[in-house]
C-alpha cells in the first residue's frame, strides 16, 4: 500500500482538523491539541504542520472573517481534504488489524 | 483594559516574517497572547509572547513567496549598452553643459590633488632618512628672566655626558659643528658649498644613500663625504674616491665617499658635505683650549638616533637633568635650570620653536592651504550638482517613458548614476592630465620638488575614493528624487516641481559665492600688507650693491688695495667691509651707558663693525652730522647711529654725545656719535627697526665685502671686471657674490608666496563659480523661453527681459558678499596683527570686491539673459 508518510503529531493535527469541522485555525488548535493530550505544543510547531499537511494536499484552507480579537486580522481556516480523510481511514484500518492480532492478555494489560 | 504584546517583538515578527504569511501568523499570537493575559498575568504572557515570536524565526517563515513574473535582470549587457549609449548622447547633445561640468571638476580635481601633493610634501619633511622617526636633536630648556628659552646649539661637556652616562638609551649620538659655508677646492676647481663636520656615526644614522664609497668613510680623520652633485662639479663624471682636495684652502682632506643628493624635503637638503667633527676641532684650536669642559660655551649640535623600542619622551624624561647636575661651577647656567630634551625629527620641520615655544604657523599654513584646497573642490563638487540636478528634470519624461515600458526603479537609479559616474571619471582623467602640466609651475610656486606619484598605490585609491564619493553626491538627486516619479503624471505632464525645488541650489550658489568673494578679499589684503611693507623707506639704496662674503683667511689683509683695483675699473663706484650684509644685523650686544640713560635701558642694540666708506657704498641717508672719515684719525673712537636708536637713547642732541660700551670682559669703549641716519630696514621689514651703532672699531672683525657698482656701467659689464680684479688679488676664492635687492627680496618670499598661491585659489575659485553659475543661468534661459517670447509679445523689452532674468543670480551674490565681508575680516585681521608693521584693512577693499564679484555676475549672467531676450517670439512659440 502506498501513500503519504504523516508524522505522529502531523497525525494529531490532522484528527484536530477533522473534528473541529471546518473550524480550525492555529491558536484554536494548539488549544485542542494541549487539552488532548497534555503535552506543551507551540504555535509555530502547529504552523509548521498545518503547512507541511497542506503541502502534501490533506487540508485546505482559506481566509475567515476579520474578527475584532485579533486587532482586525484574518484567520487562516483549515478543513480536511477528501484526501486527508481517507489517509485518516487507512491510519485507522492498519492500526485496527494490528490490535484484533494481538493476544487477549496484552489487550487486558492496556 | 486591552493589553499589547510587547511592541519590539511585534515590530520583529513583521520584520523577518513573510508578508503573505505574517496576517496569520500575527493574528493567532495576538490571540494567544490575550488569552495567556488573562490565563497568567501580562509579564508571563509578554514573555511567552516573545518566546512564540521567536519559535517563528525559522526559514520556513521567513522565505517570501516567489514572485509570479519574471525578474528583469538589471546588469544584463544589453541595457548596461544602452545606459552608457544614452549618458554619452545626453552629454554630446548638451556638449556646453558637459564641457562646464567636466572641466569646472577637473579644475577642481587638479587644485585638490596639487594642493594633496603639497600636503603630503609638506608631512612627509625628512622621512627621507629611514630612521627618521628614530632621530632627534638633543635640546634644552631654559628658564630665564624674560620667559622659557630654547636651545638648539649646546656645549661639548654635554655631548660628553651624554656619551658616557646616557650611552644605552642610543644607538648613535653625534655631535655636528654649525653650519659652515666654505670653499671646496680639487685641482684648480673651486666651489662654495654648504656642510657639516659631523661625527662618523653620521652617515649611518642619516642613511645616505651612498654612490661611492661607504658609510663608514668619516672614520678617517682628514676625510670628506660629498654629495653627488658636489662631487659632478669638482670631478665631473670620474669616480672621486681618494682624490684630494681642500676646504677653505687650508684643510687638506681626502674624498672617501659620494652620496646622492638630499632631497628638498629633508632638513638637510642643502648640506653638500660632510667632514670628521674631530678635524673642526683640530682646526679651531680654542676648542680644545677653552671649550672641551665649558658648560657656558654654546656652540655645537648634538643628534640622537635613539634604540629601537623606547620612545622620545622617556629618554627625554632620562636626560632631563644631563646638564643641571653638571653646572656647580656655572653659578650663571645653573640659574637658568636647563632641562635638556629631544625634539624628534618629524617635528623639525612643522614643529619647531620660536623664541621658546612651539611655532604653530607652519602647520597653521599647512590647514590653511589644506581648508583652501577643499573649499575649491566643494566649489567644483557644487557646480555639478547644481547642473546635473537642473538638467535633470528635463529628463523626467524619459524617466516615465523607461518606467511604462517596465524600468525598475532600481535600474533607473543605477541609471542615472553611471551617467554621473562617467562624467566624473572623464573628470578625473582631464585632471591628472591638467596636473600633470601644472606641476613644474606649481613647484616653482611653491618652492618644492613634487612628482606625480603614479607609482604609490594610495594615490590611486585616493583618486579611487575620490571618484567614489563625488559621483554618489552629484548623482544622488537624480538618481533618488526622478527616479521615483509616477509615470502617468510625468506622461500627462503634471508634473510639479515644487516652490522651494530650486532652494537647495540658490543655497549652493550663496556657499560658492561666499567663498570665492572671501578668497578674493583675502588675496587682496594679502598683497596690500606686501606692497605696504615693500614700500616703506629702506634707507639706504639697494640697486647695484653686490656683497660677498670673506670665505678664507685670503680675503684678509689687502683691503686698500682691493678697494683702488676696483675703483680703477671704473666700473665701481665705491668698496667697503662690513660686519654681515647690509640685509641682517649681525650682531647685537647690550652694556651700553649715555649720559641720562634710565637703569632699565639695557635692551640689546645692533652693533656693527664697518670700514669708513661703509655708508657711501650702502648709500645711507644723514639726518644729522657726517659720515666717517678716513682722514680723521679720532674717528675710530666715533660712531653712527639711527634714529631708532636716537629715540631709545632720548637724545635730544646726540651728535657730540659720549657713549661708552662694556663689551661682555673686554676694557669698557668711549664713543663720541658723529652722525645720525635714517633708519635702515636691515632685518624684518614688518617690524619696528632695532636701534643700531655703526663704530669702526668694535668687538670683531668684518667679515662682508660690499661693492657699489656705478650706476652708469650695467650690471653685466660691472661683474666680470670685479672678477678679474678679485682672480688677481685673491685667486684662491670663488667669485661667489650676492646682490642686496635680491637678498631683500628673500625677506618677503613666504608672504609673496602664500600671496600668489592665495590668488591662484582665488582665480580658480571664481572661475569655478561663474562656469556654474553661467550653466545655470543658460539653465534658467532655456527653461523660461515660452515666458520670454509671451512677456516678448506683450512688449516687454529687452531690458526688462535682461534684468528679470539676471535679478535672481544678482540677489544671491550680493547675499553671499554679505556673508563674506565678517568671515574675510575676522580672519584677515588675526593674520595681520603678526605683523608689527602692518596696512589697515580699509573699507573699500570689501566693497570693491562686492562690486567685483557683482560684476562678474552680470558679465556671466548677461551673456545667456540677453541671448534668450534677443530671441525671436515666433520661433520659442512655435514649437509646442
Amino acid at each position: 500500500m502506498k501513500r503519504t508518510y504523516l508524522g505522529e503529531f502531523e497525525e494529531i493535527v490532522l484528527l484536530a482538523v477533522a473534528v473541529l469541522n471546518g473550524q480550525a485555525y492555529g491558536v484554536l488548535l494548539m488549544h485542542e491539541i494541549i487539552e488532548q493530550t497534555d503535552r506543551s505544543v507551540r504555535l509555530n510547531q502547529v504552523h509548521s504542520a498545518l503547512q507541511r499537511l497542506e503541502e502534501k494536499g490533506m487540508v485546505r484552507s482559506e481566509m475567515g472573517e476579520p474578527t475584532n480579537e485579533r486587532g482586525g486580522r484574518r484567520k487562516r481556516l483549515f478543513s480536511v481534504t477528501a484526501f486527508g480523510q481517507r489517509t485518516l481511514h487507512e491510519i485507522q484500518e492498519v492500526r485496527a488489524s494490528f490490535w484484533q492480532r494481538l493476544t487477549p492478555t496484552l489487550k487486558f494489560s492496556v | 483594559m486591552h493589553h499589547q504584546p510587547p511592541r519590539l517583538a511585534d515590530r520583529f515578527l513583521q520584520f523577518f516574517c513573510a508578508p503573505h504569511l505574517l496576517e496569520e501568523v500575527q493574528g493567532d499570537l495576538h490571540e494567544e497572547f490575550d488569552y495567556q493575559v488573562k490565563r497568567s498575568g501580562l509579564t508571563r504572557a509578554r514573555w511567552r509572547y516573545w518566546r512564540d515570536v521567536l519559535g517563528f524565526f525559522q526559514p520556513r517563515y521567513i522565505k517570501r513567496k516567489p514572485s509570479p513574473y519574471p525578474i528583469t535582470y538589471s546588469y544584463s549587457p544589453t541595457m548596461l549598452q544602452n545606459y552608457f549609449k544614452i549618458a554619452f548622447r545626453n552629454l554630446l547633445k548638451h556638449k556646453g553643459y558637459s564641457f562646464i561640468n567636466i572641466f569646472g571638476l577637473a579644475t577642481g580635481m587638479a587644485v585638490a590633488m596639487l594642493i594633496g601633493l603639497w600636503i603630503v610634501d609638506e608631512l612627509s619633511f625628512n622621512t627621507y632618512h629611514k630612521n627618521y622617526d628614530r632621530i632627534a636633536q638633543v635640546r634644552s630648556r631654559i628658564f630665564g628672566e624674560h620667559g622659557i628659552g630654547i636651545n638648539s646649539s649646546l656645549q661639548y661637556p654635554l655631548g660628553t655626558e651624554l656619551k658616557t652616562n646616557y650611552q644605552n638609551n642610543f644607538k648613535h649620538i653625534v655631535m655636528a659643528s654649525w653650519e659652515v659655508d666654505n670653499v671646496l677646492s680639487a685641482g684648480d676647481k673651486k666651489l662654495s658649498r654648504k656642510g657639516l663636520f659631523m661625527e662618523p656615526d653620521a652617515p649611518e644614522m642619516l642613511t645616505l644613500k651612498m654612490i661611492h664609497g661607504s658609510r663608514e668613510g668619516l672614520r678617517d680623520p682628514h676625510s670628506i663625504l660629498i654629495s653627488a652633485s658636489t662631487s659632478k662639479a669638482l670631478f665631473g663624471e670620474t669616480d672621486p674616491i681618494n682624490q684630494f682636495m681642500k676646504i677653505n684652502n687650508k684643510i687638506d682632506v681626502k674624498v672617501t665617499g659620494v652620496y646622492e643628493d638630499l632631497p628638498l624635503n629633508t632638513q638637510f637638503n642643502h648640506i653638500k658635505f660632510l667632514s670628521p667633527f674631530d678635524l673642526w676641532v683640530s682646526e679651531n684650536p680654542w676648542i680644545k683650549e677653552r671649550a672641551m669642559t665649558d658648560w657656558d660655551n654654546h656652540f655645537l649640535k648634538i643628534y640622537v638616533e635613539i634604540n629601537p623600542g623606547t620612545d622620545f619622551e622617556k629618554i627625554s624624561a632620562n636626560i632631563k637633568d644631563a646638564e643641571m647636575k653638571n653646572l656647580a661651577n656655572f653659578k650663571e647656567q645653573q640659574k637658568l635650570k636647563p632641562e635638556v630634551f629631544l625634539h624628534p625629527m618629524s617635528d623639525w620641520h612643522l614643529r619647531n620653536y620660536k623664541r621658546g615655544l612651539l611655532d604653530p604657523e607652519p602647520m597653521k599654513m599647512v590647514r590653511l592651504i589644506g581648508i583652501i584646497g577643499a573649499f575649491v573642490l566643494l566649489l567644483a563638487c557644487i557646480n555639478f550638482m547644481n547642473l546635473s540636478t537642473a538638467r535633470s528634470e528635463k529628463r523626467a519624461k524619459e524617466v516615465g517613458v523607461r518606467k511604462s515600458v517596465g524600468s525598475m526603479r532600481g535600474q533607473l537609479i543605477g541609471q542615472f548614476f553611471s551617467e554621473s559616474y562617467l562624467v566624473v571619471f572623464f573628470a578625473f582623467l582631464l585632471s591628472l592630465l591638467l596636473v600633470a602640466l601644472s606641476l613644474p609651475w606649481f613647484n616653482e610656486l611653491s618652492a618644492k620638488e613634487m612628482t606625480m606619484p603614479y607609482r604609490h598605490l594610495s594615490f590611486w585609491l585616493t583618486g579611487l575614493a575620490f571618484i567614489f564619493i563625488t559621483g554618489l553626491l552629484a548623482g544622488s538627486y537624480p538618481a533618488l528624487y526622478l527616479s521615483s516619479f509616477q509615470p502617468v503624471k510625468v506622461l500627462k505632464g503634471v508634473i510639479r516641481v515644487g516652490r522651494f525645488a530650486s532652494t537647495p541650489r540658490k543655497v549652493l550658489v550663496v556657499t560658492q559665492f561666499t567663498v570665492s568673494a572671501t578668497l578674493i578679499i583675502c588675496t587682496i589684503i594679502v598683497y596690500r600688507q606686501i606692497q605696504y611693507a615693500q614700500n616703506r623707506p629702506v634707507g639706504y639704496s639697494r640697486d647695484g650693491l653686490v656683497m660677498m662674503e670673506m670665505k678664507s683667511g685670503d680675503f684678509y689683509g689687502n683691503y686698500d688695495l682691493l678697494r683702488t683695483e676696483l675703483k680703477n675699473t671704473g666700473a665701481v663706484d665705491e668698496m667697503a667691509e662690513s660686519m654681515g650684509k647690509v640685509t641682517e644685523v649681525w650682531s647685537g650686544n647690550n652694556g651700553f651707558d649715555w649720559k641720562g640713560r634710565h637703569p632699565s635701558a639695557d635692551e640689546s642694540f645692533g652693533t656693527l663693525v664697518v670700514t669708513p666708506e661703509y655708508g657711501k657704498t650702502v648709500g645711507w641717508q644723514f639726518v644729522k652730522g657726517r659720515d666717517f672719515s678716513r682722514e680723521l684719525t679720532s674717528d675710530s673712537a666715533g660712531i653712527v647711529i639711527n634714529e631708532a636708536a636716537v629715540k631709545y637713547m632720548g637724545l635730544k642732541h646726540p651728535v657730540g654725545e659720549h657713549v661708552s660700551w662694556k663689551f661682555q670682559d673686554l676694557e669698557t669703549k668711549h664713543f663720541t656719535v658723529l652722525g645720525v641716519i635714517k633708519d635702515m630696514v636691515m632685518e624684518s621689514p614688518y617690524e619696528p627697526i632695532n636701534p643700531t651703532i655703526f663704530m669702526i672699531k668694535g668687538h670683531g672683525g668684518v667679515n662682508w665685502i660690499n661693492i657699489r657698482i656705478n650706476p652708469n656701467v650695467s650690471i653685466s659689464e660691472a661683474l666680470p671686471k670685479i672678477e678679474a680684479v678679485f682672480k688677481k688679488l685673491i685667486p684662491s676664492a670663488p667669485f661667489d657674490y650676492k646682490f642686496a635687492d635680491q637678498e631683500y627680496a628673500l625677506k618677503f618670499a613666504t608672504e609673496v608666496r602664500f600671496g600668489k598661491l592665495a590668488a591662484f585659489f582665488a582665480i580658480l575659485a571664481i572661475f569655478i563659480s561663474c562656469l556654474g553659475l553661467f550653466g545655470l543661468a543658460s539653465f534658467v534661459a532655456e527653461q523660461r523661453t515660452k515666458e520670454i517670447g509671451i512677456r516678448k509679445v506683450l512688449g516687454a523689452s529687452v531690458t526688462n527681459l535682461w534684468q528679470m532674468l539676471s535679478k535672481d543670480f544678482v540677489v544671491l551674490v550680493i547675499i553671499s558678499c554679505f556673508i563674506s565681508v565678517p568671515i574675510a575680516y575676522y580672519f584677515m585681521d588675526e593674520w595681520i596683527q603678526k605683523y608689527t608693521y602692518r596696512t589697515e584693512i580699509s573699507w573699500w577693499i570689501f566693497v570693491g570686491t562686492s562690486i567685483l564679484a557683482v560684476s562678474i555676475t552680470l558679465l556671466t549672467v548677461s551673456f545667456q539673459a540677453i541671448k534668450a531676450a534677443l530671441m525671436n517670439p515666433v520661433k520659442s512659440l512655435r514649437s509646442e
